[in-house]
């Protein structure tokens, strides 16, 4: 008897022979017979049903409500909103997604995976913050809202200006950088036959090594379920999971270098006015680079005339100021813990500290990866000083 | 000496057992709590979206136990009220529609085992051998008897216009889960599933309803399923743009990489579960899985891939489920290098990793299914390692 094909086992709408499939297993199926005109069952949705739950957003801009928003507005239900998981720059806190910058990365070996890197279309954006976002507050954004957050994200991207105003029909003139670079499937091509075919069975290999082994990372949980390990070198699982980069898992997991509170506050203690009473006379060009550095804090900092304390305390005075030590503002029990041993900043405590302010002050709630280059945190110091003396 | 276990006389051979009315709805020896779903704390910013893993070592035959199917959320598990639940089926169709729990009940219903694969299933191992388990370096996988409404019926129903060439399937919980999936697969053998394995979805799994998508990745398998929506285009959401696509070594990135390619995984010995009975008879079994048919075949190698053997298939091979395989030998209490190969009924055979590798580079990520290594010593200790090509 013939073999059926699949398809033509879909046709078989009534109750008919068993079939026995290709590979010999023995299939007592029918497909579930259609019926000319349907059912009769269900009934039909009514608009305003359609429009409830219709909310989904599509490349060429099919779903997108009327309505707009602007930078500075996204960036502060951006702060109130996002940035406690995202990172006041979208540089994500803890393990939770990045979603600024990373230009250039995907083809390093550790590729960062943002908006503005990676995602192909803005559409994506406006409708993942519409139905998901914030976390566990979904669909609780005004669609000016989302428009406004939607701006902003580009904005950290650097791929509108501050002035920008995302609307429904500003919405098709923003170009995604990595647009054109994503391609429909070709496994048929490069894998499928290539991987197909007559296999070794004897005699494969000469010499069998063991080229890498999971203990040399041992991030396993524990067999009691307990915490295991935390391998802040090691992949994350959102990254795993939802895209983002990985370390080198065969190589050893590199401690993350844990910079003792005590010790640090107790380095500078040992030299607490060696940067204080140093304030040379401010190079105007440094001040002006720092200018530009500030950026970065001032969603959250404030310096210079009429200062007030907002995310962050306000920066007036800081260097020679007490850590954790101004009136009015509720620091992190790690700066409430300095300021209680007399920890001064000194221009070398604060670059320690932007260098690295989670490391430097474990705990602290300021959600900034801080900054990396020394002439970056020499500039913003040589702002925040000229700025903020009286 | 005599076993006690024989000459003496055990409690429940002495004292009455509980009565029919002390579990109505049984659960597990109590012996056997160690065998569940377990996570890994540090993967993830939040257990609310997060992943856990089926404990594939402490499993055999094909299907996987409703308790302990993999689970993956976004907005964590929808608690749904079935007396609230609506499908709704809009855009491109005649008519829009809206189907209750009760009305989905009354169309014809079909069954069929498929296994349902993460795409990023043994992704943590993109790089190298790194955790020490099948659970956490494949558990991302459950193979399920279903019962549903075969999409096909319901679409129909509405009646899809010429233009409609793509469907978006749409979740009710916090995430709001969308995927576009071609017309094409929607009317071939996606279900709309309420039953698994005969009793009514687990709420982890999309209690009431789910989408089924046999083969292709289980971020499609829409759970809570509330809304399908016709178009003429794929919507290029989330979870298909910065998400499930495979990033490739020039920086260009695959999208709609829908179909699992053919895997296999030795599920005992492996690092949880060692050989504890020393040299002589010994029990080799693992799974074997294709989004593209069945699995007719699957190789063994003890030494690392230098010789192999056709390992004993056995239960049923269902198209797009799991496989049992068997390979019994007799340990000499050597050291051994584990691994396992699938040919799928396509003629396709699972690759190595570096074969992998070598089309894909280093940050892809999802799809895996590269061949596993476990490394057994002569105490009969397994640990997750790769060799040498």
């Amino acid at each position: 008897p013939s073999v059926p094909e699949p398809a033509d086992m879909e046709k078989v709408a009534d109750g008919s022979d068993a079939m026995e499939a290709a590979d010999g297993a023995s299939r007592h199926q029918a497909a579930a017979p259609s019926r000319d005109g349907g059912y009769g069952l269900g009934r039909a949705a009514l608009e305003e049903e359609v429009a409830a739950w219709d909310i989904d957003i599509r490349p060429d801009g099919q779903g997108l409500p009327e309505g707009e928003g602007d930078v500075w507005t996204g960036e502060e239900l951006y702060v109130a909103q996002c940035a406690t998981c995202h990172g006041d720059f979208g540089e994500g806190a803890g393990r939770w997604p990045q979603l600024a910058l990373g230009m250039g990365t995907l083809t390093s070996d550790d590729p960062v995976k943002t908006v503005g890197s990676y995602w192909p279309y803005l559409s994506t954006v406006w409708d993942y913050v519409h139905r998901a976002m914030p976390f566990g507050a979904a669909q609780t954004l005004s669609d000016d809202e989302v428009y406004a957050i939607t701006a902003y994200i580009l904005y950290l991207n650097e791929l509108v200006e501050d002035d920008f105003v995302l609307s429904s029909s500003s919405f098709a003139d923003v170009e995604m950088p990595n647009a054109g670079n994503f391609f429909m499937d070709d496994r048929p091509d490069t894998e499928l036959t290539a991987f197909s075919g007559e296999v070794c069975m004897e005699n494969c290999k000469e010499d069998v090594q063991i080229t890498a082994r999971a203990r040399v990372l041992d991030v396993t949980p524990d067999a009691g379920g307990g915490e295991g390990t935390d391998p802040t070198q090691t992949p994350t699982m959102d990254e795993a999971m939802d895209g983002g980069g990985q370390e080198d898992a065969s190589a050893p997991a590199a401690a993350a270098p844990e910079t003792g509170v005590a010790e640090t506050a107790d380095a500078a203690s040992e030299a607490p006015d060696a940067g204080a009473t140093q304030t040379a006379a401010a190079d105007p060009a440094l001040v002006e680079a720092g200018a530009a550095v500030f950026r970065k804090c001032q969603a959250c900092h404030q310096v210079g005339d009429g200062a007030a304390n907002r995310v962050g305390p306000q920066l007036n005075g800081l260097i020679g100021r007490t850590v954790g030590g101004l009136d009015g503002y509720s620091y992190s029990g790690v700066f409430a813990d300095a300021a209680a041993e007399g920890v001064v900043w000194t221009e070398a405590h604060l670059a320690e500290f932007l260098s690295d302010p989670r490391g430097t002050y474990q705990g602290t709630k300021m959600s900034f990866a801080g900054l990396r280059s020394a002439d970056e945190i020499a500039a913003v110091t040589a702002y925040i000083e000229a700025e903020g003396t009286e | 000496a005599p076993d006690p276990a024989i000459t003496e006389l055990q409690p429940w051979q002495q004292y009455l057992g509980e009565g029919v009315d002390a579990r109505p709805y049984g659960m597990p020896s109590e012996h056997e709590a160690h065998v569940v779903r377990r996570d890994v704390p540090w993967l993830t910013a939040d257990p609310v979206s997060s992943v856990n893993f089926t404990p594939l070592h402490e499993l055999d035959g094909i299907i996987t136990p409703n308790g302990l199917c993999f689970e993956r959320h976004h907005g964590g598990i929808a608690e749904i009220d079935p007396g609230a639940y609506r499908l709704m089926i809009n855009g491109l169709v005649d008519t829009p529609l809206v189907f209750t729990l009760d009305d989905l009940k009354r169309f014809p219903r079909e069954n069929h085992a498929y296994f349902l694969e993460c795409a990023a299933n043994s992704g943590m191992e993109w790089r190298g051998a790194q955790l020490n388990g099948c659970q956490f370096t494949h558990g991302m996988i459950h193979n399920v008897m279903y019962t549903g409404v075969p999409l096909r019926l319901l679409l129909e129903e509405a009646g899809i216009k010429t233009a409609g060439k793509w469907i978006l399937p749409e979740g009710a919980d916090a995430s709001a889960m969308t995927r576009s999936i071609p017309l094409e697969k929607a009317l071939d053998d996606c279900l709309v599933a309420f039953k698994m394995n005969g009793e009514a979805l687990r709420p982890e799994q999309g209690y009431p309803v789910r989408l089924v998508v046999p083969g292709w990745e289980g971020n499609m398998w829409v759970k809570w399923l509330r809304r399908i929506e016709i178009g003429d285009q794929p919507w290029h959401h989330r979870e298909e743009t910065s998400k499930y696509t495979d990033l490739l070594p020039d920086g260009q990135a695959r999208r709609f990489t829908w179909e699992m390619d053919a895997k296999s995984v030795i599920t005992n010995p492996s690092p949880q579960a060692p050989i504890t009975h020393g040299p002589g008879p010994t029990v080799l079994t693992g799974i074997a899985w294709s989004g593209r048919g069945t699995i007719p075949r699957v190789d063994v190698t003890l030494d690392g891939g230098a010789t192999w053997a056709r390992a004993r298939m056995s239960g049923p091979s269902f198209d797009k489920s799991m496989h049992r395989f068997y390979y019994e030998f007799d340990w000499d209490g050597r050291p051994l290098l584990l691994q396992s190969r699938a040919h799928d009924s396509t003629g396709y055979v699972q690759p190595t990793k570096d074969m992998l590798r070598e089309v894909r580079g280093e940050n892809s990520i999802y799809h895996n299914n590269g061949i596993q290594t476990w490394a057994v010593n002569e105490q009969g200790v397994a640990e997750n390692v790769e060799v040498s090509s």
